[in-house]
């Protein structure tokens, strides 16, 4: 039960940070990655920022979670032993990459957006649910 | 869309991070949303609990956030409805393939210093980067 609570306390956190940094937002999103903007003085620098702001907190948390023999809450650590890098690993990124750029939404946000009542968000998720379902079908395997 | 505030990114950005410390260093899990989300639509069993818990919680941001009017919720899509479900179907296909997206590579990933997610996440971005230049500046959408 802890553990449940802690992955809602987690998730809600995540969410409330995705709505304060404005990375919700596939129209800022959008803005960060139109790096032709930055001749025009147009550009959105605030991505940088989030990541930056992020990346702040979790290399020292993640630094402190791998100097404890196990998590809090349970007796060993799920996170994977670091994996080669693959060519299915790039291909599947350049994958990502083209529907990122083209909407604007990750799954992040595209889940909180769905909570804010977006019905585009609720497309956008049920079409990214199908493309992991097919997945888990096909290339998964 | 409001315009850059560094200090709700920087903000926005830690308490984002600071979830995905929370949940490995009292759950050893990773908050990489694409694998939550990936694991929920192929009805994984055994992480069921943790998983849903966590998508309660970001969605539920969402949720709270409209319910609040919370000043910082604005969310613009742009795209029309196919659009969104080529570009969902491209996440969601994608970020299964690559094993993780922006949170699972580029939040939890870079901050424990894995190469792959590093590379990943310069994958991701640069492609991204150059479908909206393509998108934006060379067809004019």
């Amino acid at each position: 039960m802890p553990r449940i609570l802690v992955s809602l306390v987690s998730g809600l956190l995540f969410g409330a940070g995705l709505i304060l940094s404005g990375m919700v937002d596939p129209a800022r999103v959008l803005g960060f990655l139109d790096f032709a903007a930055i001749g025009s003085g147009t550009w959105d620098p605030t991505l940088a920022f989030v990541l930056g702001g992020a990346l702040a907190v979790s290399i020292p948390g993640y630094w402190l979670a791998r100097r404890r023999a196990q998590p809090v809450l349970d007796r060993t650590s799920h996170v994977p032993a670091p994996g080669p890098l693959t060519p299915r690993l790039i291909l599947g990124s350049v994958l990502f990459g083209i529907g990122w750029g083209l909407v604007g939404f990750c799954p992040g946000p595209a889940l909180t957006a769905l909570g804010a009542g977006e019905a585009k968000a609720a497309i956008f998720v049920a079409a990214m649910a199908a493309g992991m379902w097919v997945f888990g079908k096909t290339a998964g395997k | 869309m409001s315009s850059f505030d560094p200090i709700s990114a920087l903000v926005g950005g830690g308490m984002i991070g600071l979830a995905a410390v929370v949940l490995v260093l009292f759950n050893g899990r990773v908050a990489g949303i694409s694998s939550i989300f990936g694991g929920a639509v192929d009805c994984e069993r055994s992480n069921f609990a943790w998983r849903g818990a966590f998508l309660v919680g970001l969605i539920g941001a969402g949720a709270i956030a409209w319910w609040l009017n919370a000043p910082h919720l604005t969310i613009e899509i742009a795209a029309d409805w196919p659009l969104l479900i080529a570009a969902g179907l491209l996440v969601g296909f994608g970020s299964r393939l690559g094993s993780g997206c922006t949170s699972g590579h580029g939040v939890c990933g870079m901050a424990r210093g894995s190469k792959r997610s590093i590379v990943a996440t310069l994958v991701y971005l640069s492609i991204a980067a150059l479908t909206v230049f393509v998108t934006r500046h060379l067809m004019g959408g």
